[in-house]
């Protein structure tokens, strides 16, 4: 589902954040990006949204080359990845059914199914009560939670999550990390950026380690065998018509 | 397509609903809106109202023919019937030196200054008057040559040389409107463009998530374009007002005045069409605005994550 081939990431102010990093991970995987602060981890995630492009070397999401994929077709790209932010990211004028609904709204979904599947994610996340509760009405990991909920609305095959629990307490980090567990069950490639090690020790998932930008590890798959980096990837899925969807 | 029109139905809503929570500086929008867009309309009706009033003239081209002193009342009577003869004359008034003397006298003020005269200094004189469709400039000169070559003529006096003026300078005036048009729509497009490129900054966090859960730059454009042309909209609704508010003012002091002249001229406003027109363009106005502000700086906003 993602692998990044020789990847490295200059930023205009020449600091280069990632240098010649090559990992794979596969569907229904779920991976923790690990590293210090500074490390790259938000790096790879902004690559893997697409929010930056590689200065060098090849991101491949769910089939698409991301160096290459022509600027006006980002926004179905992004239809395609679930994305959750350690800040949320909510629209807080707007009420929880809202915010679910966006990623839905911005790809013209009829009104029905909207309504049918921002109820389903809601209920994925046990918030179907709180549907007409503003953001700011609702404690921290309620919120975080919201962010999942509309992470995972477009039925996406990617997840990625950066910092999900920084700002919860370990129980509420718990709970928010067998969120994510459960859609790794049903196929989705789940991938966690977090440096909250007692956290990732409890899953016992495959880490990515950063250091200064570049790999120290590409992690031990969950079957036990060393996770072998990039060559071996697990073959891509093919492509979903993003056309046809639109 | 249902979804399609539920989704600019919901924008258009999304932006009646923000104009409605910030109504002051909508009103202030509005209000700069459509006084840039009544002040050309304003003066194309009166450069409009005035062709009107002047066109009433233009068909009264009238000639004074002054007869030299001492040419027998007779003399000027007959000279009258041949003029009426003549083809494109519509009427001759035959005014004796008596009776002018009379009216001058009444008119003017001067009876008793007047009455000091041993003898009348007036002479008798004509007023000739052209059909409307032979007042072509060309004609009204032919007949004023015909009338000069008379040899009893003293004077061939045209009544409309002024009026012809006026028009000349309607003209120049009907030029510069077009210009004024162009520099107040101009003005327009920039309020709209300067008041939408606030709300995308105000919006700017709001603009960053739904681009990045893959909303797409005409999605996002799309409740900015309904809000300009809800600004003109709204400017050109309150400038059709304030023409009709100035019109009904005026339209009685104007027509009381027309009859003075005995004219029975009336203002005229905006028609049902010209009102369409005036909103139409308010709307084009403000939704072009909003397109080149959107295309100018939501290009700008990408999600940071």
């Amino acid at each position: 589902m993602i692998s990044f081939d020789n990847v490295s990431k200059r930023y205009p102010n020449r600091r280069e954040a990632l240098s010649n990093v090559s990992f794979s991970i596969g569907a229904g995987e779920m991976v923790f990006l690990t590293g210090r602060s500074g490390a790259g981890k938000s790096t790879v995630l902004k690559l893997i949204a697409l929010l930056e492009r590689p200065t060098r070397g090849t991101v491949m999401v769910n089939g698409t080359n991301t160096g290459t994929l022509p600027s006006r077709k980002i926004p179905a790209f992004r239809r395609q990845i679930g994305v959750v932010f350690q800040d949320h990211k909510l629209l807080m004028d707007r009420p929880v059914y809202d915010n679910v609904a966006l990623p839905l709204i911005v790809a013209d979904t009829p009104l029905r199914e909207i309504d049918k599947r921002v109820r389903a994610s809601l209920d994925q996340v046990g918030l179907r009560d709180k549907e007409r509760a503003l953001p700011s009405e609702l404690s921290v990991g309620e919120q975080q939670r919201v962010g999942i909920a509309r992470a995972v609305i477009t039925k996406p095959r990617i997840l990625i999550a950066d910092e999900p629990t920084g700002n919860l307490d370990p129980e509420l980090a718990m709970e928010i990390m067998r969120v994510f567990k459960r859609f790794q069950e049903v196929g989705v490639a789940v991938l966690v950026a977090s440096h909250d090690t007692h956290l990732i020790d409890q899953f016992g998932q495959r880490e990515i380690v950063l250091d200064d930008g570049t790999l120290l590890s590409a992690g031990i798959a969950v079957s036990g065998e060393p996770f072998r980096i990039s060559a071996t990837a697990p073959p891509m899925p093919e492509l979903p018509n993003i056309e046809a969807r639109r | 397509m249902s979804t399609w029109i539920a989704r600019h139905v919901q924008a258009l809503l999304g932006a009646l609903g923000r104009l409605a929570r910030m109504p002051l500086a909508t009103v202030l929008t509005v209000v700069v809106i459509g006084v840039a867009l009544a002040i050309p309309v304003a003066l194309a009706l009166v450069v409009q109202n005035a062709r009107v009033a002047t066109g009433d003239f233009r068909n009264a081209i009238d000639f004074t023919v002054h007869f030299k002193l001492g040419t027998p009342l007779a003399r000027a009577e007959q000279l009258a019937r041949k003029l009426r003869q003549r083809p494109g004359i519509d009427t001759v008034i035959v005014t004796p030196a008596a009776q002018a003397l009379q009216e001058f006298r009444r008119n003017s003020g001067f009876g008793e200054a007047l009455a000091a005269l041993q003898d009348n200094p007036l002479p008798h004189h004509l007023l000739v008057r052209p059909l409307p469709e032979h007042s072509t400039p060309t004609e009204v000169e032919s007949l004023r040559r015909y009338l000069t070559a008379w040899p009893e003529v003293d004077i061939v006096q045209l009544d409309s040389d002024w009026v012809r003026r006026f028009n000349a300078i309607l003209d120049v005036l009907r030029r510069g409107l077009w210009g004024g048009m162009v520099v107040l729509g101009l003005g327009v497009l920039a309020v709209v463009g300067n008041t939408i490129r606030l709300e995308i900054q105000n919006r700017r966090a709001e603009i960053e998530v739904t681009k990045l859960v893959g909303g797409s730059n005409a999605f996002v454009r799309r409740p900015f374009l309904y809000t300009g042309v809800l600004y003109g909209l709204g400017g050109a609704g309150l400038a059709a007002l304030l023409i009709w508010g100035g019109v009904e003012y005026l339209g009685q002091s104007v027509a009381a005045l027309a009859t003075q002249y005995g004219s029975k001229f009336s203002l005229a406003g905006l028609t049902w069409r010209d009102t369409g027109t005036l909103v139409a363009i308010g709307a084009i106005l403000g939704w072009f605005g909003a397109l080149i502000s959107t295309g100018r700086h939501l290009r700008r906003i990408e999600p940071r994550a």
